[in-house]
């Protein structure tokens, strides 16, 4: 607690809540199923392009998906076995 | 010969006060003379008959009507004060599959010819007894906390109501009114609960009523007897009556009253957080 709250220093809490709310609903809305099915697809192309090279765990691929605003982001994480192993 | 106009009460949240807001609107719309009559959807749990203080006179239930072993007139109880309020109750039956979609729609039709205005209590959740209730309305009332799972699942509510209605299904659209419940406009004023015009920016559906957080909602429910017809006084009591003109069609701008504070309360205002 600072000084400053005590002079009625407005919370932001709230403006914080809308937006949360924002950019969840404009995405729930238009969710019809197809993002998980989209995601999973890359998952397997992107899988399958490495493993021409490499040789990799399935298990050791991770995804995110990160969204703010107007932009989805989708990272991948893949972990390459050591120079050894391949 | 009536021809209801048929209204649920919905939200998708539990514990936000759909059924406080349905035995508050529906004793409201009694007040003013119009035949009422209030159904409870929420099979399993019901609880709208505690709430309008009927809980002892249940004898027959939706779920009997539906299933043909009683008739409506059997089933519906009337209110102890006011003679053109009815309830009809749900059954405590733990068969989810009790209501059958061709039996609440012969439940509903029947209903309109008898009264002016029905109002159906939904259960929480997006299922069955949901869906049921919204089905063959004619509008809707949405309940929302200032808060977020509540605005939420408001969301979801409405693209069902928007999908899975007679209404839409008949390429229509479900006129929607939203109730905001538990509102504390100091919170709000500091910035520490969404505002009203907040949650009607997200959910983009007209605000019909603003119900301040009230302890007299509690003393309501203890003794049975909904908020407009307990204490008339209280700031949650107006609200739902101001609600009420507004269903009826007034065009009266939103307020939301207030607790009346001593000369002290005033004078800490905002300072007791």
């Amino acid at each position: 607690m600072n000084i400053l709250s005590l002079f009625g220093k407005r919370g932001e809490s709230a403006s914080v809540a809308k937006n949360r709310l924002q950019i969840l609903l404009a995405h729930e809305r238009a969710d019809d199923g197809s993002d998980a099915v989209l995601i999973s697809s890359l998952r397997e192309d992107i899988l399958a392009v490495v493993a021409k090279r490499v040789n990799i765990d399935p298990d050791s691929v991770r995804l995110e998906m990160d969204r703010t605003g107007d932009v989805t982001t989708l990272g991948i994480d893949i972990e390459l076995p050591s120079a050894k192993a391949s | 010969m009536s021809n209801a106009t048929v209204v649920v009460v919905t939200s998708g949240k539990g514990g936000v006060g759909k059924t406080t807001t349905t035995a508050a609107i529906a004793s409201a719309l009694a007040k003013e003379g119009y035949q009422v009559c209030a159904i409870d959807f929420d099979v399993g749990l019901r609880n709208l008959d505690l709430i309008m203080g009927a809980e002892r006179r249940v004898v027959f239930d939706l779920v009997n009507v539906v299933r043909g072993e009683a008739s409506i007139k059997q089933a519906l109880v009337r209110d102890k004060k006011l003679n053109n309020l009815y309830l009809l109750p749900a059954s405590q039956t733990r068969d989810k599959d009790a209501l059958t979609e061709e039996g609440v729609a012969s439940v509903i039709s029947e209903l309109r010819m008898y009264f002016d205005w029905v109002i159906c209590d939904s259960p929480a959740g997006i299922e069955r007894g949901a869906t049921l209730a919204m089905r063959h309305a004619d509008e809707a009332i949405i309940v929302s906390n200032p808060e977020v799972s509540s605005v939420r699942d408001c969301d979801r509510i409405i693209g069902l109501l928007d999908a899975k209605t007679k209404i839409a299904e008949d390429g229509g659209r479900m006129p929607k009114h939203l109730m905001i419940t538990r509102y504390d406009t100091e919170r709000a004023k500091t910035g520490d609960m969404l505002a009203t015009d907040d949650v009607v920016d997200i959910l983009s559906v007209p605000l019909i009523g603003v119900v301040p957080e009230s302890k007299d909602v509690l003393k309501a429910s203890n003794v049975g007897l909904p908020i407009t017809l307990s204490d008339e006084n209280s700031p949650a009591a107006k609200a739902y009556t101001e609600a009420v003109r507004r269903l009826l069609g007034e065009n009266i701008p939103v307020t939301i009253p207030e607790e009346k504070k001593g000369l002290f309360g005033k004078f800490f205002k905002g300072r007791a957080a």
